[in-house]
């Protein structure tokens, strides 16, 4: 097996990997174990070579937005781990203040634009960013991250035309895992093969194995590039997996465990450790040592997030605008 | 009697309706082979089967229209939303449609169906999914709107829901509810819209709520007594329509009105029961009316901004002895 990339790419790919799946594995237990984060909580395990691929393919000033699957894109992005968990504790230091929670993760500065908790909302909402560095005259590219679920609302039927009518620097990923909640993507349309929504906009659509990080940077390469010159937008459906349920509360009867651990033998870090101990590009020590790394890190953001303190009181009624003539109602 | 749960009330009361009647049926997302997102139709696909009990994509503009249309076709559809929030999208067909058929058609069509699953606030969910519709619905003619505060009063105000109302209901449930226990009677039994009920009779003040704000309410109302205060409740039970003479016959009494929501200030539901009753019993009045609701913003996430954001017992008791003129 050649090698297609730099070496340090592939040891970016595995630590940001290891990064968002320790994190996600350590919240977890804080929410099931100690009860320090609370509400909708959905893991990104088992997806996280479309954050690690996707990242490689693109520069900082290009623009993230996702649904509420957001943990790992976020770290992606350059979000600290310390602001991530801080955010699920509901913390003031949080990247949302503390008042966003897991499923609404923010950090603009870095270009990430959250975290959307209506299904779907943010294939228009990531369209109308797009329309905005158009019209600003900049060479950014939205990359537009949706679930299966979200195929199915008019939302996108609707936005797809318009990005395409107005040729819109936007990257559409559908990340296919299968699974819309309990509802497999047989059971929600005829149209099983999501790509070929595209074509019905003659938008360039494929599809990708996602559980490969090389294929994913490759493939949305191509794609983001083409959004840079002009060329449009394009949509890519990663086919990938979540090992965990929709949400922490979801018992997952609709699929068997069996169907579960097949997914788990191509898993997306194991391959890549594979790749990279097989092309003799590191030793097993070196990987060891960067999951030890990572385990530190993501120590380090629980400890953080526990010393933080909450937001005071006050901050119910800020960011919140008002006019001067007609102040919140307290009564 | 037997007892029941809240979530298992609201599916006998459909169970009992598709039973009696083969044109209502059960739509949304994951209620029939997930057996409902909270488990409320729970075996109802395997008792009714594929062609009654049917799971929709995550589509809730064109489900709920689907709903609509069959409606004005000779149906009567119950469309269950994951979360009142979702249905947002759905509005569109709601208040553009199934509100105005009736009028717009010179009374040819009307649109017996029924939306309904959970609303509000349950526990640390954000803003996207903690906003309380109540009010903004009941803004709108044509339509009814109901929020039971127990499974008895859910069972017997979905099943007049679904049998008897020819307009639109908008059927308002809680997730931190489906898990109470609730007595309900063997026989069948019908609850008629725009009947509140007094769920402890008092003389020093009225609280008025509906949903499951009542629980809280009650907690208060037992610090009052301990005080001496004894405080009539009374649940709404439906918002639209509105037992207001009710609460005027309370108010005639207790000559003091308190209303607890979980609902934005303007324009609540209490604001509209505050003008009536000021309008209809202002002699009556020893008091300015007084509302507790939610905070006039998002509902945000972190703990204690949550908690702050809602109504709660410490703050009722506070604003009751306002109203009574006692000291804090």
């Amino acid at each position: 097996m050649a090698n297609n990339f730099s070496k340090e790419t592939y040891f970016y790919w595995y630590e940001l990997m290891t990064l968002i799946r320790q994190f996600e594995l350590k919240a977890e237990e804080e929410y099931k174990m100690k009860g320090n984060i609370r509400g909708f909580f959905h893991a990104y395990i088992g997806q996280e070579a479309i954050a690690a691929g996707c990242m490689t393919a693109t520069v900082p000033s290009d623009l993230f937005i996702t649904g509420y699957r957001d943990h790992g894109l976020a770290l992606a992005k350059g979000t600290t781990p310390n602001e991530c968990m801080a955010e699920l504790y509901g913390k003031k230091t949080g990247c949302a203040s503390g008042k966003g929670g897991s499923m609404h993760f923010f950090d603009v500065k870095n270009n990430f634009f959250g975290g959307h908790g209506i299904v779907g909302a943010q294939i228009g909402v990531g369209t109308g960013l797009a329309f905005a560095e158009k019209y600003k005259n900049t060479d950014n590219v939205v990359l537009c991250f949706f679930g299966d679920g979200a195929a199915r609302q008019g939302m996108l039927h609707e936005t797809f035309n318009l990005a395409m009518l107005w040729n819109l620097p936007i990257v559409f990923l559908c990340e296919n895992n299968f699974y819309a909640m309990g509802t497999s993507v047989a059971r929600s349309s005829n149209v099983t093969e999501i790509h070929k929504l595209g074509e019905a906009y003659e938008m360039p659509s494929d599809k990708v194995d996602a559980m490969d990080v090389e294929k994913v940077h490759t493939e949305v390469s191509r794609a983001v590039k083409r959004a840079r010159t002009n060329g449009g937008p394009t949509l890519l459906e990663l086919k990938t997996y979540r090992y965990k349920g929709h949400s922490i509360s979801d018992p997952q009867k609709y699929r068997t465990k069996a169907e579960v651990e097949e997914y788990k033998s191509h898993d997306p870090i194991t391959q890549l450790e594979r790749k990279m101990l097989s092309t003799n590009m590191c030793t097993q020590e070196d990987l060891d040592s960067i999951a030890s790394k990572v385990d530190n890190i993501v120590q380090e953001a629980v400890k953080f997030a526990d010393e933080s303190p909450f937001p005071p009181d006050d901050d119910l009624l800020t960011h919140v605008s008002t006019d001067p003539h007609y102040q919140f109602i307290t009564d | 009697m037997k007892v029941i749960l809240y979530r298992d009330a609201i599916k006998e009361a459909m169970s009992e309706e598709m039973r009696r009647d083969q044109t209502v049926f059960l739509m949304g997302e994951e209620v029939a082979d997930y057996d409902g997102a909270y488990k409320v139709s729970k075996g109802m696909l395997a008792e009714f089967g594929e062609k009654r009990v049917i799971d929709t994509p995550i589509s809730e503009l064109g489900f709920a229209a689907v709903g609509v249309g069959a409606a004005q076709n000779g149906l009567r559809p119950i469309v269950e939303f994951m979360t009142w929030n979702f249905a947002v999208l759905a509005l569109d067909q709601i208040l553009n449609t199934a509100s105005k058929m009736y009028a717009m058609s010179g009374g040819q069509l009307s649109c017996p169906i029924v939306f309904r699953g959970p609303n509000g606030s349950a526990g640390q969910l954000g803003a996207q999914h903690s906003t309380a519709f109540e009010s903004l619905y009941a803004n709108i003619p044509g339509i009814k709107v109901v929020s039971p505060s127990n499974g008895y009063d859910a069972k017997g105000l979905l099943k007049q829901a679904i049998r008897y109302e020819n307009d639109p209901v908008v059927f308002f449930e809680s997730e931190v509810a489906y898990g109470d226990k609730c007595e309900v009677p063997e026989e069948e039994y019908y609850i008629t819209f725009g009947k509140g009920n007094i769920v402890h009779t008092g003389k020093d003040l009225t609280i008025v709520t509906y949903g499951k704000t009542l629980k809280i309410v009650l907690e208060a109302y037992h610090h009052l007594l301990s005080d001496n205060i004894n405080a009539e409740i009374i649940d709404l039970r439906t918002i639209r329509p509105l037992d207001w003479e009710l609460v005027l016959k309370s108010v005639q009494k207790t000559n003091r009105l308190l209303i607890v929501e979980e609902q934005w200030p303007f324009g609540s539901v209490g604001a509209e029961l505050s003008y009536r009753i000021q309008k209809e019993g202002f002699d009556y009045l020893d008091a300015p009316i007084r509302r507790i609701t939610s905070a006039d913003a998002p509902m945000h996430y972190a703990p204690n901004l949550s908690l702050a954001y809602l109504p709660n017992p410490l703050k009722i008791v506070a604003v009751a002895k306002e109203i009574m003129y006692l000291k804090k």
